[in-house]
Parts: C-alpha cells; structure tokens; sequence
C-alpha cells in the first residue's frame, strides 16, 4: 500500500507542477488542483498508514492517528475555497482582456 | 459580580483580544452591510481602535517577561493550540494594529467604495495577521497565514484594472504553490517529530533517535516556506509587481506581510533550530549570501523604478532583505536591532505608499512617475516625502539612520562584516540616489504640457493617516531609548528558548512515548 500512495503522491505532484508552469490560467488552476490532492495525501499519510484501524482509541484495540485526518480537512476546506477565488479571478482577467495567458500578452 | 469577576479574569485573555477584536468585527460588518458603508466605517474604525488598545495593553502586560500562554479551550499543550505572547509577538502585534488604523483611515476616506467588502475583508487581514504574529502552533500559523492571504488576495484586486487583475493571478498562484510547501512541511514535521506545537518541537529536535535527515528536510522546507513570505532572493520576484499594483492603503498594510515572514523564520530559528543540534547549522551558509544579494537586488530595482510606488515596494524588498540577516547570527543583540529596524521600516513604507498616492492624484495623468508634471499645491506632501525619503535611507537624525546604526553596530563582531557592511551602505548609497533623482523630479521639475495642478484635497482622514505613519519616523529617533530598551528586553526574551518551552510545556515536561 505505501508503494501505491507513493506512486499516486508523486504522479499528482509531477503533474500538478507541469500543468502550473504553463502559461495559461486553466492549466494554471488545474496544477493547484492537483498539486493540493497530492498535498492532501501526503498529510493523510504522515500519520502514518494503517488498515481497517478507527481513527478513535478504545481499549486494547488498533487505532490510527486522528490528528493527520483533522489536518487534512483544514487543508481541504481551505484549498477549496483558494482555488474557488482563483477561478473567480481567473474569469475576471479572460473577460477584461479576452485572452487566459497569465500575463495578458502572448508571445509566438 | 459575575461581571466584575470577568473583569478580573480578563487579563489571562489579553493574548486573545487583538485576534478576536477584528474578527468580531468583521462579522458585524457584514451583518451591518445592508446599512450602508458609514456603519461599516464606524465598525472598523472603533474596532481598529480597540484593537490598537488591546495590542498596547498586551505590549505592557508582555513586559513582566513571564511569556503568557493561552491555551484555547483550555487544552493543554501540546495536544491544543495555545497562543504565546511575549514580547517580541506583542510588539509586532502592537505594530500590525497601528498600520491597520492608518490603513484604514486612509481608505475610509473613499477608497472603501470602489469595490464591495472591503471592510470585513481588511479586518479579516488583520484578524490573519494577528493571529499569525501570537500563534505558538505551526498547523495554526499555517491557517492565519492561509486567513491572512486570502483576505490580501481579494484586497489586491480591490478597485478593479487589468494590473491588478493580472498581479493578483500571478500573486494567488505563487502563494497557493507556497501554501501547498507549507503542508508538505508539516507533513513531514508531523511523520518525523509528532507533534506541530512549537515548543514541542524544539524539545524534540533534541530529544536522540529522531529521523534527522525528514527533520531537517522539513525544517528547511519549512523556512523556505517563511522565505517566500519574507521575499528572499530567488523568491522575490512577486513582491515588487504586487505591491505596486494593489492600492495605497492597501500596499500600506501589506508592508506587515513581509514581515510575517521575517518574525516566523526569526522565532522557528530562535526557539527551534538553532538549541538542536541536529539543526542548528541549517541557515549557514546560503541565508546570508542571498540576504545581501536581496538587499542588492532590490537598490538596483530602486533605481529602475518608473513610479514612486514601484520605488517604495523596492524599498519594502531591501528592508526584507536587510532584516533577514539577523537569522544567520542568532544572538540577542541583532534581533534586538533588527526588531528597532522592522518596526521604523514599516511605518516608514507605508508613509511612503499612502505619499505617493497623495502626489499621484495632484500630478493629474503623469500620476507618480518620475516625469515632470504640474506643480502640486501641498508644501506638506513635500515636506512628509523628504522626511520619510530621508528616513528610509537612514540619514540622520532619523528613525532610519538608529536602526540602521544599531544593526551594523550588532553585526560588527560577526565574522562576515566586511561583506555586511559594504553591501549594507553601497545599498543605501544607491537608495538615497534613486529617492533623490524620484524626489526631484516629482516635486520640483515642471513641465509646460502640464501648466495646470489638480487641486485635489486630500481631507482630514488621509492627512492624519499619514501623519500617523510618517511621525514615527521622529518619534521612534526621540525615544529611541526606551524603544530600543524594549527590542532589547524582546530579543533576550527571544533567544532563551528554554524558558519559552517551559511556559508552553508547563514545568514539568511530559515524556511522552516515543511514536514507533
């Protein structure tokens, strides 16, 4: 399982990071997507991984860290409402001067 | 009596006033929109006000040096989030209270209706800023931080035009990839360490049996992180473009946002790094190269600049980079300085923006560029520019030139002072001449195409704002004693992380089972 969630945390990452040095704001905003699932997971994980185990302590049986699962909802919610103002943002600058390239002017 | 027991027990919630002042009153604000802009100015300037008061009581209260700790909800650390306030988070929170007012009075006098929620969002500023300043939990700095940049990115882009638009994306995006930094950070410290309290983590670090190589790894991530905030070198790229594009009162407030980042990478160096041992060499080496080649980079850029507002937010840059020399050595002496020095440099910055907009609207279309234009009517404006100009190059017998003198004093004895000092004064050299030739043309070459000055005014709420921001520049030179008193009692406050820790931990330290 850790060589999945690896795997899964880099793939997100290398992608996320590709898709940020374009450009243009679409891919822009779709690198931040990316970039916070990959972020996400890896807070999921520092907790360490642990099967079928609540995240709840009760006496005697396995239980994961909840701290990582508190964290990473912080991360969510606020990552969120980030990109939700980016978007925002990003439309405002295509309606002023009709074109998504991050400094308004093309070069060919 | 109930009531008078509350007044009693008020003082254990000092730490959390100047957080909850503005949060309080940015809900008000919003439940009071449907009342029009003057309830809402009322709101937050009484709030402003009250906060500035919360911020100078916890200034004097901070002073006993006994390191107040509020734990919230009552958790102890370090399995809550506790607020710990001495001196050094009390002063910048004094600090952060002061530019908010001025801020605000300034934008209270019409800038606030060029857009909507400007004002539940500039007190949701400084809520963030508040809040990061008092904080002693890195997951909780990590949420003020994330509080504070959401607010600045909407006040960015606050009065509309394609170049805020366009700095607020690039702004936003560069941010967002911080942010995302931030949290792996902490993942990382978290995995290694198990715990995100400061404190805790400066017991840690010591503790043997750690995985040093992800400790490290995080710590260093993590100041890279600050460093983006404080603008350092390679990071630094946005700040110029940002600052110039947002609006004056606006740029006036985010003179602080530098420096979140300065304090953070002061405090984690301090308390943190620098007693363990595994990574008390982690800022050698690279932090001071690139420090003065920020400061280098940022006199050049001066000299560049078109406008007046472009020149102040290259003059924010090279004070960033001057104070991010007191990490490398930490000893009290220097950040004592460079706490003096922080604290004249913003005030002086933020004169500086709210000037330049004040000119601005009197040159008519040449605005504040260095061209010639009209001559403008306000012996004033003239009079604050030289004064704030003559400060921010450290010329005597200003705030600019004590602070200034105070550091290199500090910084003699360290080893690098050949470099220091030649960078530091070649710098101001070049600063002093881009203000001067900026000054000149501004105020006093005349051009025929621009016979006739506007005679805008600029009302009493603008003229005190600035006078607020620009008399520091003198009364932080006539009281430089006492200032430079409590920067020092800060400082040694600052660099005894074992107390800190004791105050967080409470006495006894809790040994608890080492995470498998």
């Amino acid at each position: 399982m850790e060589a999945i969630i690896s795997i899964a945390i880099g793939l997100l990452t290398a992608c996320g990071v590709f898709l940020l040095l374009r450009a243009r704001t679409f891919p822009l905003i779709l690198g931040l997507t990316l970039l916070s699932y990959a972020v996400n997971l890896f807070l999921f994980a520092s907790g360490r991984l642990r099967m079928d185990a609540p995240p709840l302590v009760r006496d005697g049986a396995s239980y994961t860290d909840p701290l990582p699962q508190a964290l990473v909802l912080t991360a969510i919610v606020i990552g969120f409402g980030m990109t939700a103002y980016l978007v925002m943002l990003a439309l405002r600058a295509l309606n002023e001067s009709g074109d998504d390239h991050v400094d308004a002017r093309e070069k060919t | 009596m109930a009531f008078l027991f509350g007044i009693c027990k008020m003082t254990q919630h000092a730490a959390i006033l100047p957080i909850l002042i503005p949060f309080v009153a940015a809900l008000l604000q919003l439940a009071a929109k449907g009342y029009g802009i003057g309830v809402q100015r009322a709101i937050g300037l009484v709030g402003a006000l009250l906060g500035v008061v919360a911020a100078i009581w916890l200034v004097w209260l901070a002073d006993d040096g006994m390191g107040r700790v509020y734990a919230l909800g009552d958790w102890a650390a370090p399995f809550g989030i506790v607020l710990a306030a001495d001196r050094l988070a009390a002063a910048m929170s004094l600090l952060t209270a002061l530019l908010g007012l001025s801020a605000l009075l300034y934008a209270s006098a019409g800038f606030d209706e060029r857009g909507r929620h400007f004002h539940p969002l500039f007190q949701l500023q400084l809520f963030g800023l508040q809040g990061a300043f008092l904080t002693g939990d890195l997951f909780n700095l990590f949420v003020f931080f994330e509080v504070m940049l959401l607010a600045s990115y909407v006040l960015l882009a606050h009065g509309g035009g394609m170049a805020r638009t366009r700095a607020g994306i690039a702004y936003v995006a560069l941010n967002l990839a911080g942010s995302a930094l931030f949290l792996i950070a902490l993942g990382m410290l978290y995995g290694s360490l198990g715990t995100l309290n400061l404190a805790d983590v400066a017991l840690r670090l010591q503790t043997p049996g750690i995985d040093v190589a992800t400790a490290r790894l995080a710590c260093m991530l993590l100041v890279a992180v600050f460093a983006l905030k404080a603008a350092l070198l390679p990071l630094s790229f946005w700040l110029p473009h940002a600052y110039a594009a947002a609006g004056a009162p606006v740029a006036a407030l985010f003179v602080i946002m530098t420096k979140v980042g300065i304090v953070a990478i002061l405090r984690v160096q301090a308390i943190a790094l620098d007693p363990a041992t595994v990574t008390t060499d982690l800022l050698d080496g690279w932090l001071l190269p690139l420090a003065l080649a920020t400061v280098l980079f940022a006199a050049v850029g001066a000299l560049a600049a078109p406008r007046l507002r472009d020149l102040t937010a290259w003059l924010v840059l090279a004070s960033a980079g001057t104070l991010l020399l007191a990490p490398v050595f930490p000893q009290a002496n220097v950040s004592a300085a460079a706490l003096y020095y922080l604290v004249q440099s913003s005030f002086v910055a933020a004169a500086l923006f709210l000037l330049a907009e004040q000119i601005a609207v009197r040159r008519g279309e040449v605005a504040d560029a260095f061209r010639p234009g009209p001559r403008i009517h306000a012996p004033w404006l003239g009079l604050a520019f030289l004064l704030s100009a003559a400060s921010v190059v450290g010329l005597p017998p200003f705030a600019g030139f004590i602070g200034k003198l105070m550091l290199l004093t500090a910084l003699r004895d360290s080893g690098d002072t050949a470099a220091i000092w030649s960078v530091l004064l070649f710098a101001g050299l070049l600063l002093m001449l881009a203000l001067a030739k900026g000054g000149g043309r501004l105020l006093w070459e005349r051009s025929p195409h621009h016979p006739h000055a506007s005679t805008a005014r600029s009302g009493w709420r603008r003229s005190t704002a600035i006078v607020l921001l620009v008399s520091p520049a003198l009364l932080l030179a006539l009281f430089a004693r006492p200032v430079a008193d409590y920067a020092a009692r800060a400082a040694a406050q600052l660099h005894d992380p074992q107390a800190y820790v004791s105050a967080v931990l409470g006495t006894q330290i809790i040994e608890r089972e080492r995470k498998p």
